[in-house]
């Protein structure tokens, strides 16, 4: 056992956390603000950026083989359906068609499968598809949360309502709250469903070879999709290999194996050919999952000095056929005497939700950021002053000072100071996240192989995906800083399900549940190191370390590479998994903290909101590479952008079907809608880990959208409750319309 | 559907290949699937996303609305073309020094409009980068850093020169 003081904190400010921990040998000593870092925390581009600017990184889409088949299916037009039948003689007469199938069952959101064709080339498919004879029924539908919640509305599915969830009333301490407030404000919000549009639809290749499939997928999440396919197939896990070396975005939606992949290996397993279904664009937008809307009906209270009293949300939110997981997240980062949130997901005939980018939240919290500043408003108190007076977070209450500053937060006016057409804009919003590092479940640990070979090459394998982050690098940096190399001497393998578990790309949850492992077997190959360049030298192995290339400590001047020369056998070669113990470290806070703030121009005469500038400030734990997190934060917050402006899937509301499944209508931000982004990526040694790295793919999403519409609300004078903001809604809030 | 292919000489990346293929086929099918040339993506086939954007005569043409039969003659550029691992292109230097790729699949595209935007303007100022990026999607940068590595990639071209 080896005892070490962890000093928790950030440099910025905040009283740090000394607490003294016993952790067995093997573990390499967690990282601290007292530690000295030679890689980590320092910007390194991305491993695989040049095969991703050549054209040589292999997507699923990309991916050929000999003799490669095309699946496809034909989807229901209509929302609520029953299939009276299907007749596939047509189709299964072209020449070329080589697999169908027809599912005669109940339709419940347009989009669902009726049949499925696997053949030669797509243009057989394309014309064989036409062929297929449907006779459908159509039944009413139910496609708005307004119109599900009304107990008269089609039922979807069997269920026998089509709301769910919890139906609780606010305990009485909210109303008490309440009634000892001196400002109490009621109002709705609401939010539309999003779209991933993920640039690289949804899909896979599968190619058998005997009675071992190897399928090449799209997926944020390699095991679990294998362990889907295994179940799918009745098939041994052991004889499905996953592979996912490039994927083109998944943002929550590509976390398993669906229906078409399993079509697709059905279909190679039963004409012996290499099969490929990839999703087209409208079938991506329609059943490749979505954000849920919400409805959210909140009732705020406050004191006239600024203290909050009580905040009750009751919400609903559609998942479309799901019964679960649209209710919006009505966590409050602030300190209210009492708070309630009763949340219900609302079934509707449309495509399913699923995970998007930290699920529930971003309605959530502007629902909840857009009440904070009406309940300032109302006190007559300034937005940031009254946040920081009613959060208790010690990160935030550091960033809130370094976000005013970045946005000039004392350029904010009262509404109605512009002259002219134009108006300026303030606004701002907190996010919270998890510290979502997890190492594994029993029994299934993830795990880490680092090999280092005689000539001083060194692999690090591990099974998991780089959804777009930069895992790949991050792993490369971690091994890197313990064997005293760059990242770029280190040849990283992902994606793999032959390699070691690794976790889903989901929860933010990737960094901060690799970086212990990782860390332990590099930890692990440089002993293992170490020990032999001892033996050889006769220097005590605990005085010698790898530095810069070099060992320290040690009687000879010797290179790594003279080091790996030592080795008996010429190998180093550590397969570890990982200790519960290294996730267990005492932590500075249990969630990761976030601000945002928002400068917005509002043409009053045509609606038009541009986003000028935001700011965001995002804790993301020890930053293991800052060029590749701020990257993370820009992105999170032009698709806040883009969520806040644009983005709102259209349903038609007689048939159910998706009226702008495309990238035409259904907009998503482009170059030209682009504000300036400031984005901090705040170290805070955090704990929790040895690694102390956390999550930051889906916090900095949270608190885009209400620093927006805040920010417009400051600009012209009224609140906008509904998202998106539409230039339609600003002049109907202005009584233009 | 005529299920005959043709054959004829494109013009890729400077070399002439004699190609066979349906004469439906769009050019981002003919470089993809005939030619084997995965650099160009595919995104939505619609000419709505821009992730398939290839040179035709050094214009900026989305493959997937140009047929491949009507590109006797021309000039076709891809990402392929552009440069390489040992000897990249300085757009594709700066992009990857920057992180101006992310998960990557709208980068190739990106690449193809930004270097005919420095061969029209060698030295782009902000607002042409964004109208001029405008009919091509990404869905994980923000722009930024696509913006800040085609301006440096400009300037490191003209101390090149």
């Amino acid at each position: 056992m080896s005892e070490y003081e962890l000093n928790l904190g950030f440099r910025e400010g905040g009283k740090p956390l000394r607490e003294t921990v016993n952790l067995s040998d093997g573990t390499p000593p967690p990282w601290d603000l007292d530690t000295k870092l030679a890689v980590v925390g320092k910007d390194h581009p991305r491993l695989d950026a040049i095969d991703k600017v050549t054209g040589r990184a292999a997507y699923s889409y990309d991916r050929r083989f000999p003799n490669m088949i095309f699946a496809k299916m034909l989807r229901s037009p209509y929302g609520h359906a029953r299939v009276k039948s299907v007749n596939l003689d047509r189709a299964k007469a072209v020449p070329g068609v080589l697999f169908a199938e027809a599912y005669q069952r109940p339709v419940n959101y347009a989009g669902q499968e009726v049949a499925g064709l696997a053949a030669t080339s797509e243009e057989v498919l394309d014309d064989a598809l036409q062929l297929i004879e449907v006779e459908y029924e159509v039944l009413p539908c139910s496609t708005t949360v307004d119109q599900s919640l009304n107990a008269n509305s089609p039922r979807v599915g069997r269920a026998p309502s089509n709301v769910t969830g919890p139906d609780r009333a606010a305990p009485d301490r909210v109303a008490r709250a309440h009634a000892d407030a001196d400002v109490v404000i009621e109002k709705e919000y609401r939010t539309q469903v999003q779209t991933h549009s993920c640039l690289e639809t949804h899909g896979s290749v599968s190619v058998w070879d005997g009675d071992e499939l190897t399928v090449y997928a799209s997926t944020q999440a390699t095991f679990a999709f294998r362990f889907t396919m295994a179940r799918s197939l009745r098939h041994p896990a052991a004889k499905i290999q996953v592979v996912t070396e490039h994927m083109g975005g998944g943002f929550g939606s590509k976390f398993g194996c669906d229906g078409w992949d399993v079509f697709a290996a059905r279909a190679a397993r039963e004409t012996g050919r290499p099969c490929r279904y990839l999703l087209d664009r409208r079938e991506e937008h329609m059943i490749a999952g979505n954000r849920p809307d919400s409805l959210q009906k909140c009732k705020f209270s406050v004191k006239k000095d600024g203290t909050l009293m009580g905040a009750e949300v009751e919400s609903y939110g559609t998942s479309g056929t799901s019964a679960r997981g649209g209710n919006a997240r009505n966590p409050s980062v602030y300190r209210f005497r009492a708070q309630f949130a009763n949340s219900r997901t609302v079934m509707t005939h449309a495509g399913r939700g699923r995970a998007f980018r930290a699920p529930g939240h971003p309605q959530g919290f502007f629902a909840l950021e857009g009440m904070m500043d009406e309940l300032a408003e109302a006190i007559g108190m300034d937005p940031l002053a009254f946040r920081m007076k009613n959060d208790g977070h010690p990160v935030r209450a550091e960033q809130y000072k370094i976000g005013a500053k970045e946005i000039g937060w004392n350029r904010r006016k009262k509404s109605g100071s512009d002259k002219g057409p134009i108006k300026r804009g303030f606004g701002m919003a907190s996010a919270r996240w998890g510290h979502n590092a997890r190492p594994g479940s029993p029994g299934a640990m993830h795990g880490a192989h680092v090999r280092i070979d005689e000539n001083g090459d060194v692999l690090v394998a591990n099974g998991c995906q780089d959804i777009g982050t930069g895992t790949r690098t991050l792993i490369a940096a971690l091994a890197a800083e313990e064997l005293g190399l760059t990242p770029s001497q280190i040849t990283v393998r992902l994606g793999f399900t032959k390699d070691p578990l690794g976790p889903p790309s989901g929860g933010s949850q990737t960094a901060p549940s690799i970086a212990p492992v990782i860390r332990r077997a590099a930890y692990k190959a440089k002993q293992d190191l170490l020990a032999a360049v001892a033996q050889r030298t006769g220097d005590d192995a605990s005085a010698l370390d790898l530095r810069g290339g070099k060992v320290v400590g040690g009687k000879r001047a010797l290179t790594f590479a003279d080091a790996c020369r030592m080795v008996p056998g010429g190998v180093v070669d550590v397969n570890m998994s990982g200790e519960v113990a290294d996730y267990r470290l005492p932590q500075y806070t249990n969630e990761v903290a976030g601000v945002q703030f928002a400068e917005v121009e509002v043409d009053t005469e045509t609606g038009l909101v541009r986003v000028v500038k935001v700011v965001a400030v995002q804790d993301c734990g020890v930053v293991v590479n800052p060029l590749l997190a701020r990257s993370q934060i820009n992105g999170a917050v032009i698709q806040g952008v883009s969520y806040a402006l644009y983005e709102n899937r259209v349903l038609d509301r007689n048939t159910g079907d998706m009226l702008n499944a495309n990238l035409l209508d259904y907009k998503i931000a482009g170059a030209m809608d682009m504000p300036e982004i400031v984005s901090i990526a705040h170290t805070v040694f955090n704990g929790k880990t040895t690694a102390g790295v956390s999550s930051l793919g889906e916090p900095p999403a949270v608190a885009t959208p209400g620093a927006i519409a805040n920010a417009v609300a400051n600009a012209i004078g009224a609140r906008i409750r509904s998202l998106p903001i539409t230039p339609d809604k600003v002049l109907a809030a202005l009584g233009s319309l | 559907m005529t299920k005959r292919k043709i054959q004829m000489m494109l013009s890729v990346n400077g070399e002439d290949h004699d190609v066979s293929f349906l004469p439906h086929r769009t050019l981002l099918e003919v470089l993809r699937e005939d030619m084997q040339l995965t650099g160009t993506k595919h995104g939505c086939e619609l000419g709505e996303c821009g992730t398939c954007t290839v040179l035709v005569d050094g214009e900026p043409a989305l493959s997937c609305l140009v047929l491949g039969l009507e590109c006797a003659g021309k000039d076709i550029q891809t990402v392929e073309g552009l440069g390489t691992a040992g000897g990249p292109h300085p757009l594709q230097k700066r992009f990857a020094e920057l992180n101006a790729a992310q998960c990557g699949y709208c980068t190739p595209g990106i690449l193809m409009a930004a270097q005919s935007i420095l061969t029209k303007d060698p030295t782009p100022d902000r607002e042409t980068l964004r109208e001029e990026l405008a009919g091509n999607l990404c869905r994980c940068t923000g722009y930024l850093r696509i913006y800040e590595a085609i301006e440096m990639a400009a300037e490191d071209m003209q101390h090149g020169s």
